[in-house]
């Protein structure tokens, strides 16, 4: 005899359906959105269109030397343009108010148009009766370039958090890498050798780091902290006295050679921008991809994300928390540590002292503004290398706005993004949380 | 499959949790481990599931002895176990959730997630569980989530099966559930450990008993001994489960909400348009299972939430605009639902804690000097007054027991007059002791004429103490009710059932539980 759960009319609550979104009536409107828009359509209407000179023109270039296509230089008219561009961006703010007053939500296509419009009525203006050409490969390649090491930072920072480790040492990881990069690469009179070397420097600083937190509960900013005071101050100390005694052996140039892949590397703009790179890059590539799939689809993800959500619940399960911890952090660190390979190898650099320059940080950045998900992070980490990059590349053309402001950019995008101006972010439960038994 | 414990002891340091325990369950027997707070029940467990190893003794099942290194090990040997605190992740789906530890793999360590799912909807038709396996499990009723613990034990082919306090988040109508489902288990010669302190749940449900106290086995049972038995070995001495009181003599309407509502950080509405009035001189416990707006309604009255509408009156004055200090000044008296972190500082010393909302004000403090003598006076009068049992003021309040330090709350609020008595699970986690010196003081101060606005999930608490109930779901008041509703309709009520229908469905079916209350009152 089996006796049947007991089901009657009125057990609504057991229905293991999930609960429905609760009605939106009540919320408050979010308004901060749509008055950036407009905001910073006025400023594009103000500035960039009717202070662009009448009747001078643009001028943009998108071909390189190697093309099989040549593309023509495209010409257009400064004030024409910018103007259209600026209308259409606040027809845009006038979508983003509707929307907001009616409760709508706007997929992610409409801040990302928006910016596009926005740095093309820039530009437009940047480029107005200068006679120069504004360089649209150059520009790109040097997004992707300053974006390089961010992106692989950001990979670390992701992969040590969702197992909840909080890494603030990855800074300390790129310069490791970087340094040990040179180091290597420079004693074998090989690059190669250098980027093999570069990931166990990252993965020695992310041992450090677990180790205090998962053996000892240390407090893991601080020790994040600590660590790359410690690698600068260690980097430095060899450089200043090992480095420059002897740079013919521990410090020459090496850099990695530029592999283009036949066929993709010929497509015009893109083509030279992703695929004429070094191998690095390629690696680089293939991490983003990997993660993308591997963190929510694979056994390891799984377990990864488990631990850092509630490490005690996967305790009951079987999973060994500080061993999946340790081993994540780790491998964080090597990711980190070749991506400071970069710096040195990547670019044909010697190593310099803190050469890494907060790019670490703002890697974990990144990393938070693109919640803790690989593509998000990718795409966070390519923005701070182009607005870099326009920065750059503006100060070299002359333009009527001081390149600091561009380059400062990067940093207002960060402060604005860990202060949770583009919506709450969910970090992983138990991130920077000693799991003790 | 059998299991037994021969001697078991484990120790934290000098306390003793659990002091040689023998204890045999029989393969497809329901064994019922009763026990009050802290007596070691939930360690016992935790022993037997491999997240503690036991100082002595040995661990036996079907005969041969095993030793765990971890809960890995207690699964691999047909151990499974439904934490009182489910082990889920509140941001994974239901499959990710069962399959987490014992993931179907296909090449390179990727998830065969048809193969998890399939697993997931197989064992849900096998016991009539009706879950969603792509549902997020923080999307989920608790109900449904304690299913999905069930599933995570039985994908993994537990034989025996231990449930830890299953029934406290359920209401009646789905604790009836749980125990087909656990029946059913028992038909298919799963061996239940059920570990509770409820006896009602104890006589409907086991086949056999085992009363711990204080680390120790001290007797066994079946289950048609009497509640009261029950009670008096559980406790050690002959126990009033009910606290008598008088019927209330509601006065003017004292305090009162009207239409509060609150969203929470993430957008959710968790108070949705609240009215409730109550009279000096009256209880009105707020019943429903956790999480339905509950806590976020008495933090919103202390201010701890801000509302976004609606009106919050006591003694005539509009609260909602006041800050949490101003209220308090008021009148109100809060008892916060989590005492350990909200209601006391540990490292603080009772006499700190016991001033801890007024040392700012007459007599404790003169301008901006605190007065460290009358602070004491007042404490160690007070706390006398309040029966708690402590060596000196001066030590800090983490060395009280749980009892004693709610004791210390309830001084510190009532010892000042106030217009309004707000607590929030006053007793959870205290002992049968503590739990009825806190029902006798709330009642009396009910009797003085303050109105009292009382949370709680255990339905015991709230029958014992309710002259009006008013129960909540998804941030809605369903209703309010009289004192003495049954059981079955307030278990109803909790799920979302309109009053009325409630009434009518609860003449229709009786639940076990309710029938066990019904026995119990003849």
């Amino acid at each position: 005899m089996s006796e049947q759960p007991t089901q009657e009319p009125g057990a609504v609550a057991v229905k293991a359906e999930p609960r429905q979104e609760v009605d939106t009536r009540l919320q408050p409107i979010k308004w901060k959105f749509p008055i950036t828009y407009v905001l910073l359509g006025l400023l594009s209407l103000g500035v960039f269109a009717l202070l662009s000179p009448t009747g001078s023109v643009t001028q943009f270039r998108l071909a390189t030397a190697s093309d099989i296509v040549t593309l023509p230089a495209v010409n257009v008219p400064s004030f024409a343009t910018a103007l259209v561009l600026s209308v259409l961006q606040l027809g845009l703010a006038a979508l983003a108010i509707f929307a907001a007053a009616r409760r709508i939500r706007l997929g992610i296509w409409h801040p990302m148009l928006f910016g596009l419009l926005f740095v093309l009525a820039f530009l437009v203006y940047a480029g107005a009766g200068r006679g120069a050409f504004i360089p649209v490969v150059t520009l790109l390649a040097g997004a992707l370039m300053l974006s390089v090491p961010l992106i692989f930072g950001a990979m670390c920072g992701l992969v040590g958090e969702r197992s909840g480790i909080i890494n603030i040492a990855i800074e300390g990881q790129l310069l490791a890498g970087a340094f040990l990069a040179a180091v290597a690469a420079s004693f074998f009179t090989s690059a190669y050798v250098g980027l093999l070397a570069a990931p166990f420097a990252g993965a020695a600083v992310g041992g450090l780091l677990v180790w205090f937190a998962v053996k000892y509960h240390v407090n893991q900013i601080i020790v994040g902290v600590v660590l790359n005071v410690l690698v600068i101050g260690l980097t430095s100390f060899l450089y200043s006295t090992v480095l420059t005694q002897n740079a013919e052996m521990w410090n020459a140039r090496q850099q990695l050679p530029r592999l283009p892949i036949p066929g993709l590397s010929q497509i015009p703009i893109l083509g030279p921008v992703l695929f004429n790179q070094t191998i690095l890059v390629y690696l680089m590539y293939v991490i983003v991809f990997a993660l993308h799939i591997l963190v929510f689809k694979s056994r390891w993800g799984l377990r990864m994300r488990a631990v850092g959500e509630h490490p005690k619940a996967a305790d009951t399960v079987g999973i060994n928390v500080p061993r999946t911890r340790v081993f994540n952090t780790v491998l964080a660190g090597g990711i980190a540590g070749l991506g400071g390979a970069y710096f040195t190898v990547g670019q044909g650099l010697a190593f310099g002292q803190e050469m890494s320059a907060g790019q670490g940080f703002i890697a974990l950045a990144a990393m938070i503004l693109g919640r803790w998900n690989p593509k998000g992070a990718l795409l966070a980490a390519l923005l701070f290398g182009f607005s870099t990059s326009v920065g750059q590349v503006l100060s070299t053309i002359g333009t009527p706005v001081p390149s600091e402001m561009l380059l400062m950019l990067p940093y207002v995008i960060t402060i604005f993004a860990v202060a949770g101006f583009v919506g709450r972010v969910r970090p992983p439960a138990a991130e920077g949380v000693p799991y003790i038994k | 499959m059998k299991l037994q414990l021969k001697g078991v002891t484990k120790r934290f340091g000098t306390f003793t949790a659990n002091d040689r325990i023998d204890l045999t369950v029989q393969p497809g027997e329901i064994h019922a481990l009763l026990g009050e707070n802290g007596a070691g029940k939930s360690t016992l467990m935790n022993t037997i599931y491999g997240l503690h190893s036991p100082n002595e003794g040995e661990i036996l099942l079907d005969d041969r002895r095993v030793s765990f290194d971890g809960p890995g090990d207690a699964v691999e040997a047909g151990i499974g176990m439904v934490h009182q605190h489910f082990m889920l992740i509140p941001v994974f789906s239901v499959t990710e959730s069962v399959m987490l530890g014992y993931e179907p793999t296909k090449s390179a360590g990727m998830i065969d997630f048809a193969e998890a799912r399939r697993r997931v909807q197989e064992i849900s038709a096998r016991f009539g569980f009706d879950v969603d396996p792509d549902a997020k499990i923080e999307d989920l009723p608790v109900g449904a989530q304690q299913r999905v613990e069930i599933i995570k034990a039985l994908s993994r082919d537990a034989r025996v099966l231990i449930l830890d306090e299953p029934t406290a988040v359920l209401t009646p109508q789905e604790t009836d559930e749980l125990i087909g489902i656990m029946r059913q288990l028992k038909e298919a010669g799963t061996s239940i450990v059920f570990i509770t302190h409820k006896l009602r749940e104890v006589r409907a449900i086991a086949d056999k008993i085992t009363v711990i106290r204080r680390g120790k086995i001290v007797g066994e049972a079946l289950p048609d001994s009497t509640e009261t038995q029950l009670a008096s070995v559980m406790v050690g001495r002959e126990v009033n489960l009910t606290t008598q009181k008088d019927p209330a003599d509601p006065g003017d309407v004292g305090f009162s909400v009207e239409g509060l509502t609150v969203v929470s950080g993430s957008g959710k509405v968790v108070l949705d348009d609240v009215s409730l009035e109550i009279a000096r001189g009256e209880i009105l416990c707020v019943a429903g299972v956790d999480g339905n707006g509950q806590s976020e309604l008495a933090e919103a009255i202390l201010g701890l939430r801000s509302a976004v509408a609606g009106t919050i009156t006591l003694d005539g004055t509009n609260l909602r605009r006041m800050s949490v200090k101003e209220r308090l000044n008021a009148g109100i008296g809060f008892v916060p639902e989590d005492r350990s972190t909200d209601g006391v500082i540990p490292a603080f010393s009772i006499t700190e804690n016991f001033v801890l909302d007024q040392y700012d004000q007459q007599p404790y403090s003169n301008g901006i000097a605190m007065r460290p003598t009358v602070m004491r006076e007042a404490a160690v009068e007070q706390t006398s007054r309040f029966d708690v049992r402590l060596g000196n003021v001066d030590d800090p309040i983490s060395t009280l027991s749980g009892g004693n330090q709610q004791k210390v709350v309830l001084a510190r609020e009532m010892s000042r007059d106030i217009r309004l008595f707000l607590a929030s699970q006053p007793t959870r986690g205290l002992d049968v002791g503590s739990i009825e010196f806190v029902h006798r003081t709330i009642i009396e101060e009910r009797d003085k004429g303050t109105p009292c606005l009382i949370v709680s999930t255990e339905l015991d608490e709230v029958s014992n103490l309710a002259d009006r109930i008013a129960v909540m779901y998804r941030g809605v008041v369903v209703g309010i009710v009289p004192g003495h509703t049954n059981r079955d309709v307030l278990g109803l009520m909790m799920a979302g059932v309109p009053v009325k229908e409630a009434y009518a469905q609860a003449q229709d079916h009786h639940t076990i539980l309710g029938e066990a209350d019904e026995e119990a009152q003849a």
